[in-house]
């Protein structure tokens, strides 16, 4: 059975397409996984209110965690310095004002690239929406960062999405356990691949037609 | 100047009719207006209209060894048999097996609104200045266009969203003066302060009450004006932080919680 990337690698991958000086707001999932591989001077933002705030706190420093900081998916993160806390108007105007990159899990994203990551379609009684809509409509750029296919094996990149949807045409970029793919007006473009995969093994796995990167390459494991 | 403070949470929530609405916080231990959400369930008005930007509940069911701290928080699911309508962004998580739990309350007729974080919250402040309705980019293509007016703008899409004026507002605060001026707590401020400026009786649950002046103006989120009826919460009681910080403690002992809550 050929390696596929584990969920820190995916979320170190997509954590490098980020820099000095971006603003950040990170899914639940493996986006969360991202805040251990981002570079230095880059600003968390969590839609319930809080900015530049620092590392998130693991089951060994439980002694840090306090109930007034945690972030929108319920976990506790330290406070650091030049973070600022506001309501939630704010949050919303942060959001929307093209100033933030997001990074979010995904059930599917689609060869226009749709994104369906708030309900599996099994539940009607409700599901989590949160900030994904807000997000994917105001962020300058949406990475997805997320397995290539499910459990049972089949593709989560799809022609068109079965599940409902976050937003139409939004994504920019998908990253998972093996592949790299650009979202383009041309089509889905497959950047690289996991070490030791091919292309073409990739594209068994995806349902739409891969366009291959002329410069294909391995995705950097450093 | 009229007296603002109550003795008792059960006093401030004491005439909320059947069919008021009520807009709250809820982001776990933080955000909850405890003390106000056990008064409302005490005080038992019916056919309510709950608007929060979450709603999950606690896994007692899922993780036995919850039950022994079941009494000690309040949480939103208390008031599910007393709602008709819930508005909300959030309602439950994948993990706690989603939806599940309003089940037999839709069952009996409760009506579920789903929007986002960013509507909800603009709705409110949509409220609070009086629009009669905005155009929202959010949810074209999703679910949130159902039964909503569309309109092309500058060549582009939105969405025709209605304000909310809820009748009252259970407020987390930190710390009020007795004129009603609020300052907030880390992520307690989440839309606390367009609920309070939209609701027309705003009640603030908060850690402590002092004098006026001892809020410096420029720290001020809430001014006085938005804010009518302030209790505080018991030191070590209901919704305390010692309270809050005991719960901790035990819940990060428990290992299916760790999972959960930590890295």
């Amino acid at each position: 059975m050929k390696e596929r990337l584990e969920r820190d690698v995916i979320a170190m991958r997509a954590a490098k397409e980020l820099k000095d000086g971006d603003y950040v707001n990170l899914g639940i999932g493996i986006p969360n996984l991202c805040a251990l591989y981002i570079p230095d001077g880059v600003l968390f933002h969590t839609e319930n209110g809080a900015l530049g705030y620092g590392p998130l706190i693991t089951g060994d420093e439980l002694e840090k965690a306090d109930s007034h900081y945690i972030d929108a998916g319920g976990r506790f993160w330290t406070p650091a310095p030049g973070m600022s806390l506001f309501d939630m108007v704010t949050s919303f105007a942060m959001i929307m004002s093209g100033r933030l990159i997001t990074i979010l899990g995904a059930l599917q994203v689609s060869e226009k690239g749709d994104l369906a990551n708030w309900n599996t379609g099994d539940d009607p009684l409700g599901g989590t929406i949160g900030g994904s809509m807000d997000l994917t409509a105001g962020a300058k750029r949406v990475i997805v960062a997320m397995e290539h296919t499910t459990k049972g094996g089949r593709p989560k990149i799809v022609r068109e999405c079965t599940a409902p949807l976050t937003a139409k045409e939004c994504v920019d970029l998908i990253v998972t356990d093996l592949a790299v793919i650009e979202v383009t007006p041309a089509g889905l473009v497959l950047k690289e691949v996991a070490p030791g995969w091919t292309a073409e093994e990739v594209q068994a796995l995806t349902e739409p037609k891969l366009i291959i990167a002329p410069d294909l390459k391995e995705i950097d494991l450093v | 100047m009229k007296n603002k403070v109550f003795d008792s949470f059960d006093e401030a929530v004491a005439d909320i009719p059947d069919g008021a609405s009520i807009a709250t916080g809820c982001w776990g231990l933080a955000s909850l207006s405890q003390n106000l959400i056990a008064a409302l369930k005490r005080e038992g008005a019916r056919d309510l209209t709950l608007i929060v930007h979450n709603i999950i509940p606690i896994p007692f069911n899922l993780i036995p060894a919850l039950s022994s701290i079941e009494d000690q928080i309040a949480d939103l699911t208390l008031l599910l048999p007393q709602l008709k309508k819930l508005i909300t962004a959030v309602v439950g998580l994948q993990i706690l097996g989603a939806g599940a739990f309003l089940k037999p309350y839709v069952e009996q007729g409760l009506e579920v609104e789903l929007t986002s974080h960013g509507v909800l919250a603009a709705r409110l402040f949509a409220g609070a200045a009086g629009f009669g309705a905005f155009y929202s980019p959010i949810g074209l293509g999703t679910i949130l266009e159902k039964g909503k007016e569309k309109r092309v703008i500058d060549g582009k899409e939105y969405l025709l969203e209605m304000p909310i004026k809820p009748d009252y507002a259970f407020i987390r605060g930190n710390k009020a003066d007795k004129l009603g001026n609020l300052v907030y707590k880390g992520v307690y401020r989440e839309d606390h302060p367009a609920m309070a400026m939209t609701a027309k009786v705003t009640i603030a649950e908060v850690d402590e009450i002092v004098e006026a002046g001892e809020i410096d103006p420029e720290e001020v989120v809430t001014p006085s004006v938005f804010v009518d009826r302030i209790v505080k919460v018991p030191a070590g009681g209901l919704g305390s932080p010692e309270r809050g910080k005991t719960l901790l403690s035990k819940l990060s002992e428990m290992e299916a919680v760790r999972a959960l809550l930590f890295r």
